[in-house]
């Protein structure tokens, strides 16, 4: 009998509670899709950038009651897909996003190529499409093309201005000469920033003494680093991904590069390249910077490590953070799950994120880092536009610790 | 010129090391192992993993990944492929199953190692500058061309001069003959196909130390590892190693003197040329 009776009891309390959540869920969930490499060779980059940064947003949301939409709370479902470095698998995923999970809104794809081969089939669903991770100058000619879609993290030719800036600076104060040596990754990010790097640099007056690209993954890059070494340049620019970058950096180290401004570009931000190199690279020039001095960029870092377990890299990061935020606040602002709404309150209104303050013209933000360097174990920002807390640059003086 | 030598025999170690497990299971077990790679990435995955959490030198790793790879292949071997070994019917047959297996063992790999760590094995060991005839280098490649001597070395003088070295190469010929002098077919080529697998996580171990590696990159030396061992000629360790100079010293040669960016293309219009005029391979036998 008591059996029974608590039995009866536990189905009773069961049945309410499943009515309770039956309710809660079809009252209070909004559906989030995120597709981006957890395998492949852009994962590397994905699981430092991108993933982490979907996590502690999504968890921070929902921990707070989840998104107002219109007076009514509603928690974040995340539903996430593996693209497996692949754009074929990851438009044939975006269209199971929206026909099958039928999800409210997305999380834009990791990667230049993934964001412009994506752009059609989420502009076809409407969904607003918040860029990240993809530098490119073709910015106007796709925002035009792709209205729902938008970029926060520069332009090629602000990263190259930025490389630039330095070189000239550092050749007016004496530091280096005429001659630099470039090298590039062979692959479509490379090849773009190199043959904007060569127009620029040439016109500031800049030789390059050496200028070779690499096919990605080439194991052995001791001949580009001696070749460098030889030119007797004392500037040196790479236009590199990750492998590659780490392998320079070791190259570097192990044939004593001399010289006064050493950059590499993706990567060189990342927690894991201080980490594997220490004070070595010291000094060391990169592609983004951030201002962890910025009170909201700490506390950012704080609950990035403290949720994620991870330390936040120095550079994207931060942005893949604030467009989230900027898709939280267009959301609860505009009040409604419409995707068009949503968008259009994206192009009309400026958001506070932990970037700062963020505005869109013509679908493109101009608040970003383009270059920082190591300095005493933190990736600094030392260029950037629409950003504050540069600090000035620093001579590379040696591969020593 | 020394530079390109000195350079170009390092890189050469690297890729024998990378070539030479895989040689042993598709020469002698006849397993074109597609996972091969992943293998190797997970020998790599040890030794940041060890490096990171416990300062365990890679060094030391590389002694404790041959019994652990050593069981595990052997495991995979008896458990996975024997089956697949058993129905198949001829040759042609079990290349197309082992092709498929072990293509869908490297997603299992890869989502393990992803589960483990999903970035970079990015550290830093033994990365001091020396110099080699003149010609600087580091002491990790040092280390890792001097592993892959010994591993060679002692892979060449086993296979002639021992008793099951001889049973494996014969293995390697024949499985039919072999059978009939009375050679334990089944557990030679188990034997060969663990042996692979734990020179194959060795190389990874050291290689580790100093290119970067990821959970996802094990295609890429799956592919660099298949080039060589059909340049050299299946199952030929010679061939391998000799394969594995040759494209070392090329690839360094054309960077060297030519452009970075011809090192690919170079690396297979030597392999297209062997296919052409040597298809058996270097060292290869024509099947008759």
């Amino acid at each position: 009998m008591i059996r029974r009776r608590l039995f009866n009891l536990a189905a009773t309390a069961a049945l309410a509670g499943l009515a309770l959540s039956g309710a809660a869920q079809a009252a209070e969930v909004i559906k989030l899709g995120a597709i981006a490499p957890k395998t492949g060779p852009l994962a590397g980059g994905a699981v430092v950038t991108q993933w982490p940064n979907i996590q502690l947003w999504v968890e921070q949301v929902n921990a707070r009651g989840g998104l107002d939409v219109g007076g009514t709370q509603m928690m974040i479902e995340l539903i996430e897909y593996d693209d497996k470095t692949n754009p074929g698998e990851h438009i044939k995923l975006a269209q199971r996003l929206a026909e099958q999970d039928q999800v409210d809104f997305v999380v834009a794809p990791y990667g230049t190529g993934f964001n412009i081969a994506a752009a059609p089939i989420y502009g076809r669903y409407g969904y607003p499409m918040i860029a990240v991770s993809a530098i490119t100058d073709k910015m106007d000619e796709l925002t035009e093309r792709y209205p729902n879609l938008f970029f926060t993290l520069g332009t090629t030719t602000a990263f190259v201005d930025g490389v630039k800036e330095i070189l000239v600076e550092q050749r007016e104060a004496g530091a280096i000469g005429n001659e630099i040596a470039m090298v590039n990754v062979a692959d479509a990010f490379g090849i773009e920033l190199a043959d904007r790097a060569r127009e620029l640099f040439t016109e500031a007056g800049f030789e390059l003494v050496y200028d070779k690209s690499y096919p990605l993954g080439t194991p052995d890059l001791s001949p580009v680093m001696k070749g460098a070494k030889d030119s007797g340049a004392k500037a040196f620019v790479a236009w590199s991904y990750p492998p590659d970058s780490f392998g320079l950096a070791e190259q570097a180290i192990i044939e004593d590069l001399d010289v006064s401004v050493y950059y590499s570009a993706v990567a060189t931000s990342f927690p894991a390249f201080g980490d594997a190199y220490g004070g070595k690279i010291n000094n060391v020039l990169g592609a983004g910077g951030t201002n962890v001095d910025d009170p909201a960029i700490a506390a950012y870092r704080a609950a990035h490590l403290d949720v994620t377990g991870k330390v936040a890299d120095y550079w994207a990061s931060a942005n893949t953070y604030a467009a989230l935020q900027i898709l939280e606040q267009a959301i609860e602002g505009a009040g409604t799950k419409d995707k068009e709404t949503v968008t259009q309150y994206i192009k009309d209104n400026s958001f506070d994120t932990v970037m700062g303050t963020l505005t869109f013209e013509n679908n493109v933000s101009h608040t970003f880092w383009s270059v920082g360097q190591w300095q005493d174990g933190v990736f600094r920002g030392v260029k950037g536009t629409g950003v504050e807390g540069a600090v000035p640059v620093r001579l590379k003086d040696g591969w020593v610790e | 010129m020394l530079d390109i030598l000195v350079s170009g025999l390092l890189l050469s170690g690297t890729y024998a090391l990378v070539a030479m497990g895989l040689n042993l299971q598709y020469g002698v077990a006849r397993i074109m192992n597609l996972a091969n790679g992943e293998v190797l990435v997970l020998g790599a995955l040890a030794a940041f993993w060890l490096f990171t959490t416990s300062q365990v030198s890679p060094l030391l790793t590389v002694i404790l990944v041959i019994p652990v790879a050593f069981v595990g292949n052997w495991l995979i071997y008896r458990f996975l492929l024997t089956p697949l070994v058993r129905r198949s019917k001829n040759q042609g047959q079990l290349e197309v199953d082992a092709i498929l297996a072990t293509f869908g063992m490297s997603f299992i790999l890869i989502g393990i190692m992803v589960s483990i760590e999903g970035g970079f094995f990015a550290y830093k060991y033994l990365s001091e500058p020396i110099s080699i005839l003149g010609s600087t280098s580091s002491l990790n490649r040092l280390v890792a061309f001097l592993i892959a001597v010994a591993i060679g070395g002692a892979l060449y003088l086993w296979l002639n001069h021992t008793r099951p070295g001889v049973a494996v190469r014969a293995v390697a010929v024949s499985t039919e003959a072999s059978g009939l002098v009375g050679i334990n077919v089944p557990r030679m080529s188990a034997l060969a196909f663990a042996l692979g697998g734990a020179i194959t996580a060795v190389g990874g171990a050291l290689i580790s130390t100093f290119i970067t590696l990821d959970a996802s990159i094990g295609v890429v030396f799956t592919m660099k590892a298949l080039i060589i061992v059909i340049m050299g000629g299946v199952g030929e360790i010679r061939g391998a190693i000799v394969a594995a100079a040759i494209l070392g010293l090329v690839e360094t040669a054309v960077a060297t003197l030519v452009d970075p960016g011809l090192t690919l293309a170079a690396a297979y219009l030597i392999f297209v040329l062997i296919l052409l005029f040597r298809p058996q391979g270097l060292f290869g036998r024509v099947s008759s």
